[in-house]
Parts: C-alpha cells; structure tokens; sequence
C-alpha cells in the first residue's frame, strides 16, 4: 500500500518533467507550425501568427502559460488543426483508438496466451514446431504487410468487410486483428518461455510429488506464474495500443489518435506534441502501476516482498 | 471416460484460474459494450468524394491547403465563385457588376435574395467586414495578399494604416458596393471566388470568436451548410435551403472524406465505398500505367509547376551560363515519362498551358530546349569544362519517392552530359522548408499551384521583395517589367510585358530551372457522377456535381 501511494505521489512531478523535455524538444527541430511552401502576404502576418499563439514569447513563460491551461484541464489550441483544441481532437480520436487497441489487446491475449501454452505443453513434438512458426511468422510480419493482404482478401476480394473508414464493429475487425497479431506472437512466446522456466522449479516438482494430475499441475500452478512476463509486457502493451497505430489507422483510414502521435511532430504541432506525450506517458505510468498490483495477485511471493 | 474426466478437469482448473485473476471473464463482456459505444453510425450521404488530408481549418481566412479551399468554397461565397466547366469567374453572390474604363473602379450589385443558412439577408455591410477580417493582422491570415489589389489593404494587412475606412471599399447601400484598386487587376474577378475574399457571418463570429464553426445553426453563405465534422474521418454538408441557387444545388448531402493514403483510397473507391477520389496524391503512382487505361480514371492539365530553385547566392551558382547549362543539360521528356508517368507536360517556362491574361489565353516565352551540346559550352565558358573545377553539387528534396527519383535521374544527366558531381540530400518537409528559406541549399526541388488563372500567380514569385523567393535572385529590370504588365490595361501589352518578363527568368537568368507541369488526376465514373468538368484550376464546384443512383443489383 505504502509502495501504491509512493508511486502515485511521484506521478505528477514525472509527467511534468516529461511534458517539459517534450515541449523543448519538440522546439528545438528545424522550421515552425507555421512554415509553408507559401509565404504569408507579409511578414507582418507571420508575426502575427506567432502573436497569437504566443510563440513569441520566452520558452519558459509559453511553458508556464502551459501549465497554466493544464490545471485548468485546456492543453490549448492545435497549431496544425487551427479550429480544434488539443483536448477537442483527443477526445475526438481517442474511442476509435481505444476500440481498436482495446481489441486487439483482447486478441493478443486470447490468442497469445493458449498458443504459447499449447507449444510450452507440447514441446519439441510436432505440434510445438506447428505452432512456434505461426508465432514466429506473427512476430515477423510487420503490420503495414498484414494489413493490405487481409484488405485486399475479405474486404476487397471476398467483400466480406468494409475496406476502411468507421462506423460499424465490423469497421473494426480488419484493423484488429492487424494489429493484434503481432502482440499475439509476442504474448505466446512469453508464454512458452515462461512455462519452460517455471516447469524447473521447486514447487512444480512437489505439485507433481504430491500427485496432482499433470493438467492442474501445468493450469493452476505453472501458468499464473508463467504469465508473469506477460503482465509485465502487457502494461506498456497496452498503452501502446490504446493509444492508436499510426500504420493500422492509416491503412485503414481510422479517425483515431495514432496518426496524430506521428504527424503532430512532423507539423511541429508543438501543443498537440506534448498533449500526446502527456497523454501516453500518463497511460504508462497507470498502466505500469496496474501491471505491478496484478504481480501480487499471481504471484504469491511478491506479496510479502 | 477418462479423458472426458481430463477434459472436465481443464475446464474446471480453467475457470478457477480465471476467477482467481479477478473478475476477468466478464472483462470481454465489458469491453464489448465499451466498444459498441465507440461506434456512431451516420446515415449514408448521397455523394461521397475523398477529398485529401484532413482540413486544418475550414474557416475561409485562415486556410492555406486546397482540399481545405474545397470544402470552404461550398461552405462560403464571394461576390463570384467559380464556373465548374472553364474554371473562370461567373456571378456568385453579386448579381452584376460594373467596371470603370481605367479598371479600377468596380461596382458590384448584391443579389437581393442572397442570405445566410440561418435565414438572415447577406448584406453589403457583410461584405465589408468579411474583407476587413481578412486582412486584419489579428485574424493572422495567411491568404490576406488576395485583398491586396484594393487600394490601401497592403497598408491595412501590414499595420501602417488604421482606418479600414480608407481602404478601397465601401458599401454604397445594402445592395451596392464600390470597390477601388490601386491598379487595374485583370484577375481580380478571380481572386474573388477565391476563399480569402468570401464572406463570412459576422453576427456569428463576433460573440462566439475563434470556436465559431462549431456554432449551430450555421450560418453559410454558400450552396452548403456543415452538418458535421468529423477529424480524420469526414466533413458532412447539406444542401444550404437559404442559398440564392439552392434549385441548381445537386446533392442534398456530400460527405468529404479526409485520406493520405493512395492504396486505402484505391481500395474504398473500388469497393464502392466513395463515388470520388479527386486528389492526386491520392493515386497509388505504381498502378498509373493501368489507371491510365480505364475509363473512369481521368487526368488534366494543372495550374502547377514542377521546378528547381538554384541558390544565385553562391557561387558557382551564381554565374547565370551555369544555371542555363545546368537547365539545357535535363532531359525533362524522361522525367516525365519514367518517373511521373501522369502524362505531363514538360516545361520550359512557368506559366502553364491554357492559363489566361485576362480573357485571352496567355502564350508564354519558349525558354530553354534540351541541348546538351550547347550546355557544354556554356559551363566551359564559365570555367569548368568537362565540369572541372566544379564543386561537387547538393541537391536537396524533400522526403518522397518521386522527387527521390528525379532526383537519381537528374544526378545521372548532369554527371554524364557535364561530368558534375551531385550528392542527394533528402529533408523531411518542415526542415526543406527551413533550408530552403535560409537559402541553405545548392539545387532545391521546388513546385508552385497557382492561386489564380494569371501569369502574375507564378510571375511574382520571383520579384526581389517576395518572401517566397528563396532563390536569392533580386532583378530590377524584372520587378520593373512584372510591374508595368500589371499596371497595363490593354491585354496585348501586358501579354508583351509578361512574355518579356518570364523570358528573362526562364531563358536568361534562370534562378529556376523549370521541368515539368503538373497534371490532375481523378478516379470517377462519368456515367454515375455529372458535373466534374477537370479544368486547369482544379476547381470542381460542388453545388453542380450531381449522381445517378446506383443500378439495382440483377
């Protein structure tokens, strides 16, 4: 308990100190929000751009301005998108992005976690073989290949799906199951590795000695703490995929935020920059905190540590 | 038996497992319902176009892309708007106008029915401020240089003058307003099709300020009103009932999809997700061998160039014979035909094809052939023969696989035809821009759109005082003959003082070394949609584009 309230005492100062280093950087590139191919009529308008979203003035008094819309929950206004907030496009984009990364986190499970069990149970015999290519071929195949092949087979070829766009859940089973895949590999090696290494240990041994059927052996004892890596890899997992994928939202043209966590930098969006770091370092830290509480649930160890 | 007991056992273990994590089992449960929430379906809309990357604004003052100036012409008018079939300036909110003999007194009659979408009459007083707006150095307006033929709005826009009663228009009565120039303007009626010049609800924008395209009802002065938008998704509008033409007004409702990316594009247009795909961008450049073969891919002429800035401020660039041999040295027929492949037309001048001086089509200067031979002799002349002597030369672009691949092949002509070195240097977008305004750069890839049917759209780039220069070329006998042509009433001697003007920059000094014109391009059937007429402007109204409903499935 004592460790949850340090931990949550020291967010806010980390979260600033990000939002901080995100606001210099971010500065610190070449060329401004408001460069163009096209010059504006005058210099005087270009100042009075600057003027207007107080870029003009020192770092350190547009950070505390900053700050200053941060307690009042307004992280201003975009530089790119000059008729939203920062605030406006988060919520705007963050249930698509949700949607999608919540479900794929889903698959990723789902998938993930049978497949490594079945391949650790099944080691070295046919089966394992069979199901660590699939894994490997999971991990292997980035999500911009995935994406067009399952395009152009269930929504192009078959019709089955819509192409892109939102709207509907079946909107988003193609830009799911895209995304998930990859962590689905990634969720059943761990799983595999995991039971290997619990399978030597001591308790395992006395749970077989006792004469547990080997199946309560492998479920009720090995799995939970097999799928300890899993926890801790599924916090920043998570927040990755909640917080949108440039590529699956691209590919399947998804109003989320993902496009924004890349875009934002490339247009020197400077306040839409640190709303998003801000927004995913928050997610991690929670996340993160989250995956350590689960530590002590499933395994009984860390409890008295 | 016994294994059905393995199996049960499973299970059993199974569910403890999951019991013992918490709540887990009902979490897919939850998630479900969460998920269904994220989902809000509109009914479909009757004409759907992917327009090209999400609008960073739609307020009419403050954008600066063309897919943006798309969705704001529908939204809001100015005294003319645009022809779909020619592209050319026909009566918009103003009904009729007269013009002085000098061309620089005009008088425009407000259509007595015009009115916002709200209900309320559009008046002159409207007008008035909507240009006040725009040229404001508040309003920041990147555009506002499309007011500053009217006398006095350079002073106005740049702060030197206060009183925007002084600035050249005036509203006579509601429905009468004079307007003066400085000079006369023979695209001036152009310009005020234009978004920076379009009228926009002053009753609306005063009490709710900068949020104001968020405010319903909204109030347009153009065919459509925006029933929503939705960021990185779409821009929905509805016929605007109030509109003077509304009868002529085509789709009752047009979503304009927001897409960056060529292959999904492709991909919703074949699946008969969206009727439209009219941003060039937006063809994947890998299938324009077979696009080009079907019926309902179609390309045009477009106002834009493809060109090369030199850096006249260092040397040897700033020897002109280097920029001609540099320029005589490129086989643009195979840029155009390797790499582009669109059907474009290569250029020797600026100006492209079919753009007009006034009401005559403007006949640009011939400027430079290929001529490899003659470049050779030039770049000896200017000291380095075979290319000796010559520094080794950076060419810089900006990130994509086209310029990426002009830049290869220009590497390859200037290498063999003049024995030069050249080093490929490839900026993400912001920071060529940055090189680019610092003058930090050797060769720089550049492109001009025009922001209207003249010459002087591309013509006064070059002047020594404009920011978007960024060559470092200052020429007075150019400023002086940009600057007469523009003041020249008659047609036939302006096209005299343009033609002379441009032959010094493409054919004599050469700060830039043109390449080709761009073309536009779009995926549409003409059988299913009516009303896209592809001219030079790219500018397809949308209040005359029209569409068949689907044939019933056999």
């Amino acid at each position: 308990m004592n460790l949850l309230l340090r931990r949550l005492v020291w967010m806010p100062p980390l979260l600033l100190v990000i939002s901080l280093l995100a606001f210099c950087l971010v500065r610190l590139a070449p060329g401004g929000p408001f460069d163009r191919e096209r010059k504006p009529a005058s210099p005087e308008i270009e100042r009075a751009l600057q003027e207007r979203y107080h870029l003009d003035e020192p770092w350190w008094r547009q950070y505390l301005r900053f700050l200053g819309g941060l307690a009042r929950g307004d992280l201003g206004a975009s530089l790119k998108y000059r008729s939203h907030t920062v605030t406006d496009i988060i919520r705007q984009g963050l249930p698509a992005s949700l949607a999608i990364g919540g479900g794929a986190f889903l698959l990723a499970l789902g998938l993930g976690v049978p497949a490594g069990f079945y391949s650790a149970v099944r080691r070295g015999r046919w089966e394992d073989f069979g199901v660590s290519f699939l894994i490997l071929l999971a991990v292997c195949i980035p999500a911009f290949v995935v994406g067009p092949l399952l395009a152009m087979v269930f929504a192009v070829r078959l019709g089955w799906l819509p192409v892109g766009l939102w709207g509907s859940p079946l909107h988003a089973v193609l830009p799911v199951v895209s995304l998930g895949l990859y962590f689905a590999g990634r969720i059943a090696r761990l799983t595999r590795e995991g039971m290997f290494e619990t399978a030597q240990q001591d308790f395992i041994r006395t749970a077989r000695a006792k004469g547990l059927p080997e199946t309560a052996v492998l479920v009720r004892h090995a799995l939970p703490l097999a799928l300890l890596p899993v926890a801790s890899y599924s916090g920043p997992m998570l927040a990755d995929l909640l917080t949108g994928s440039f590529v699956v939202e691209n590919l399947f043209q998804i109003p989320g935020i993902g496009v924004f966590m890349v875009n934002s930098s490339l247009n020197r969006d400077y306040t839409m920059v640190v709303g998003l770091v801000l927004l995913y370092a928050g997610l991690l830290l929670g996340l993160n905190l989250l995956v350590d509480l689960l530590y002590g649930w499933l395994d009984p160890r860390t409890r008295h540590g | 038996m016994k294994a059905f007991g393995r199996v049960q056992d499973v299970l059993l273990d199974a569910f403890s497992f999951c019991r013992r994590i918490g709540g887990a089992p009902a979490a897919p449960g939850i998630v479900l319902v969460l998920l269904t929430g994220c989902f809000r379906t509109p009914p479909p809309a009757d004409l759907r176009i992917i327009n090209g990357p999400e609008p960073e604004s739609l307020d009419p003052h403050q954008i600066t892309g063309q897919a943006d100036g798309r969705i704001a012409l529908a939204l809001f008018e100015g005294l003319t708007r645009y022809d779909p079939r020619t592209g050319q300036p026909v009566p918009g909110l103003a009904a009729r106008w007269e013009v002085s003999t000098d061309g620089t007194v005009y008088t425009f009659h407000l259509r007595p029915e015009a009115a916002w979408s709200d209900g309320r009459p559009i008046t002159t007083a409207d007008v008035v401020w909507s240009w006040q707006r725009a040229l404001a150095p508040a309003t920041a307006n990147e555009y506002a240089g499309a007011l500053f033929p009217l006398r006095n709005a350079r002073a106005f826009a740049l702060g030197e003058l206060d009183d925007f009663t002084r600035v050249g228009v005036r509203a006579v009565d509601a429905r009468e307003l004079q307007v003066e120039l400085e000079s006369p303007t023979p695209f001036f009626l152009d310009l005020l099709a234009y978004s920076p010049c379009t009228v926009v609800p002053r009753h609306v924008i005063e009490p709710i300020g900068d949020r104001w395209l968020h405010a319903r009802p909204f109030a347009a002065s153009g065919p459509y009103t925006l029933e929503f938008w939705r960021l990185n998704d779409r821009v929905r509008l509805r016929r605007n009932a109030f509109y003077w033409d509304a009868a002529n007004v085509r789709c009752e409702v047009v979503d304009l999809l927001s897409c960056v990316s060529p292959n999904t594009a492709l991909n919703l247009y074949e699946s008969g997700a969206v009727d439209v795909v009219w941003d060039k961008e937006l063809i994947p450049t890998h299938l324009l061998d077979e696009l080009r073969r079907r019926a309902d891919f179609h390309t045009y002429n477009f106002l834009g160039t493809y060109f090369i800035r030199c850096n006249v401020t260092k040397a040897p660039f700033n020897d002109p014979r280097v920029r001609r041999a540099l320029a005589l040295a490129v086989d643009k027929e195979r840029l155009v035909r390797r790499i582009t492949r669109g059907g474009e037309r290569i250029a020797a001048c600026l100006s492209p094809p079919g753009i007009m001086n006034g009401s005559v089509p403007y006949r640009p200067p011939a400027g430079l052939d290929h001529d490899p031979e003659a470049a050779r002799r030039l770049l000896a002349e200017a000291g380095f023969p075979g290319g000796q002597g010559f520094p080794v030369v950076e060419y810089t672009y900006n990130t994509a696989p086209s310029h990426r691949n002009i830049a290869l092949e220009l590497r390859d002509m200037w290498q063999r035809e003049l024995g030069l070195r050249l080093e490929l240097r490839q900026l993400e977008w912001k920071t060529w821009l940055a090189a680019q305004s610092a003058l930090d750069y050797d060769l720089i890839r550049s492109s001009w759109i025009g922001d209207y049917d003249d010459p002087n759209t591309f013509l006064d780039l070059f002047l020594s005082d404009n920011p978007n220069n960024r060559t470092g070329w200052r020429n007075g006998r150019y400023d002086a003959l940009l600057r007469e042509a523009n003041a020249e009433p008659d047609a036939a001697r302006r096209q005299e003082r343009l033609a002379a003007a441009e032959h010094l920059l493409v054919a004599e000094a050469l700060p830039v070394i043109p390449l080709y014109f761009y073309v536009g391009m779009a995926c549409f059937d003409d059988a299913r949609v009516h009303g896209i007429h592809l001219n030079l402007r790219g500018e397809n109204p949308l209040w005359a584009i029209g569409k068949e409903a689907a044939p019933a499935p056999p």
